[in-house]
């Protein structure tokens, strides 16, 4: 079974979050927010695997291993 | 003319039993004379056993309520012969479309399997459905079998007896007493039997409101079900519309928790939301209207000494998905055929554990699913609306997104894993659909369907594979039924039942469950299974 990957994996992170920033220029906080969880469903699927799902979840609410 | 939800169907009539000197025993009272309560009295009478039905009034369910029938129920209506008429009647629907605000952001269709003699749903007013079980009810008495329906007889006081349960009744000439060997309380979700028994009833309560009406119109809306979340004529909420026989449809409104029950009842607050939804033009007429909130919850057990409880009474769910009247009949369905063996004196009381194991399964599922439906349709907090708000956006505009779209995931009936009337599963290569627990799926053979041949007796189904014609185990006769897959041109046994597998023999329960299969007969484990699935190994 694979797990979640929480080394640095994003080429050219800098870019990437300047463009996340970007996307939710100009937004209101509840479109800022609409498009944050339209986003979080976007990845979830790609990622699709139950299991490392569970683990992004564990991770982003910032709880330590087991 | 009159509703036939406002006929007495079953008017009172004074029983002997009320001038009897010591109370009379009974081997069966029902009590509850709705879908439940009807269903296991017809059982109980085909089988041949003694049944009296109590109920407090004395006509049909008021109104449509529980409006929505899945196919095993149906199958099993069929068996107590009352299903096709149903059919006949109900209106069948396919596709269900999903409104956004404003827009229509998908639309689904819920392509039912072929080879299947019963329709995945059928529409049908709860009265119609009850009136056809009274109208079998009749016929089950033309026919001398043992079943009484005792209208306007309520049920004051249940004492519970070391073989017995003590039952005060009240009725329009009085009060009088009756005992029964064994009590079956299908009194609905408030069940009057469970509160004089001081039975806990736990579970979660959803604060909110939902407002149903049934309206009468010619309307060129489409048989299909259609759901709004967040619409324009009822922001912030949501609202389901669902075609009935007869011009009738079932409008749901959720109207939030802080609400006057009395004053949104009123028509003249009824009708301009109706006209908001339906359109200025339309013209319609209520035939009904009511308010409901609703709760998940289950009794602890099902079962308290010589009183069972069923449907509603044990297990409560919320609308969504039509898991209460289709589930409490799956109940009765597993029960009665296990009371049959027990008055028989071939299995032990000890029996029933199996009806408190396997239906609380079923519970658990539906609460689960109903729960999570309720929580996708009625956000409890801003962070949930916006996630669900994001998957309804989504979902207009990526397919990856409908399967999370949650409008009520439909009834289907549970497989009894882990219980303990199952024998391990011995066919490997089996389909999954038919592992030990499962409900058999129907098969079309020639003009005829499989569901029928399995009848309400253990069956030994052999599939391309020998057996004898019948077993005698422990005081049961199970007969062989045997099919082969070269007779089957559809080609739907072989999918359904064999899998991978050459062959197969299947033992299947009274209530068309498997309780086990394997790649050929074996006399040894197949007379272990039959006794472990009377709970006697």
């Amino acid at each position: 079974m694979s797990d979640l990957n929480l080394t640095p994996n994003i080429a050219g992170a800098d870019d990437f979050y300047a463009e996340l920033l970007a996307t939710h220029e100009g937004l209101s906080k509840a479109d800022s927010d609409a498009l944050n969880a339209r986003l979080v469903l976007v990845l979830a699927n790609h990622i699709g695997d139950r299991a490392i799902l569970s683990q992004a979840l564990a991770a982003a609410a910032l709880k330590s291993e087991e | 003319m009159n509703k036939i939800f406002e006929i007495p169907l079953y008017a009172y009539e004074r029983s002997a039993d009320q001038d009897a000197e010591t109370p009379v025993r009974r081997k069966v009272v029902v009590v509850g004379a709705g879908p439940i309560g009807l269903g296991a009295a017809i059982d109980f009478a085909q089988q041949g056993i003694e049944v009296v039905v109590l109920d407090d009034n004395d006509k049909v369910s008021f109104g449509s309520r529980a409006v929505c029938y899945a196919k095993r129920p149906l199958e099993i209506l069929d068996r107590l012969g009352c299903g096709k008429p149903m059919v006949d009647k109900g209106v069948e629907w396919n596709i269900g479309k999903v409104f956004f605000d404003e827009r229509q952001v998908y639309q689904f269709d819920l392509l039912p399997e072929d080879g299947h003699e019963f329709p995945a749903f059928i529409n049908l007013q709860q009265y119609y459905f009850e009136e056809y079980m009274v109208n079998r009810v009749r016929e089950l008495q033309e026919q001398g079998a043992p079943i009484e329906i005792r209208g306007r007889n309520k049920v004051l006081k249940v004492e519970e007896k070391t073989d017995h349960a003590a039952i005060l009744v009240d009725t329009p000439e009085g009060q009088y007493h009756l005992e029964a060997d064994w009590l079956i309380a299908c009194d609905g979700a408030t069940s009057p039997i469970r509160g004089m028994m001081g039975l806990d009833f736990v579970g979660r309560i959803f604060e909110d409101n939902f407002l149903i009406a049934d309206v009468i119109m010619e309307a060129e809306f489409p048989t299909e079900r259609w759901f709004w979340f967040d619409p324009p004529f009822n922001k912030g909420q949501s609202a389901l519309l669902h075609k009935q026989p007869d011009g009738v449809w079932r409008i749901d409104l959720q109207l939030g928790w802080d609400i006057d029950k009395e004053e949104e009842k009123k028509p003249e607050n009824v009708i301009p939301r109706l006209k908001a939804m339906l359109g200025d033009d339309v013209e319609f007429e209520l035939e009904w209207v009511s308010i409901y909130t609703f709760q998940c919850r289950r009794m602890e057990t099902f079962r308290k000494g010589r009183v069972l409880f069923a449907g509603d009474a044990a297990h409560q769910v919320s609308p969504f998905g039509a898991r209460g009247a289709n589930s409490g009949l799956q109940d009765t369905d597993n029960l009665v055929w296990k009371m049959k063996l027990i008055f028989d004196g071939i299995a032990d009381e000890s029996l029933l554990d199996s009806y408190d194991y396997e239906r609380i399964h079923g519970a658990d599922e539906n609460i689960l699913n109903s729960s999570r439906s309720t929580d996708f349709i009625t956000p409890k907090s801003d962070m949930s609306r916006v996630l669900r708000d994001a998957v309804l956006d989504l979902s207009e505009v990526h397919e990856f997104a409908r399967p999370l779209v949650n409008s009520g995931r439909l009834s289907v009936p549970c497989t009894y894993d882990g219980s303990p009337l199952n024998s391990a599963d011995a066919l490997l290569d089996g389909p999954a659909r038919t592992r030990p627990g499962s409900p058999c799926p129907d098969v079309p053979l020639g003009d005829e369907f499989l569901l029928p041949k399995l009848g309400d007796k253990f069956t030994l189904l052999t599939i391309d594979a020998e057996a004898p014609d019948s077993i005698e185990e422990s005081g049961i006769t199970v007969t062989r039924l045997a099919l082969s897959t070269k007779t089957d041109p559809t080609q739907m046994l072989k999918e359904r039942f064999l899998g991978e597998a050459e062959s197969g023999v299947y033992l299947i329960r009274p209530d068309q469950h498997v309780a086990a299969r394997r790649p050929s007969f074996d006399e040894t484990l197949i007379r272990a299974a039959i006794r472990r699935a009377i709970g006697k190994e």
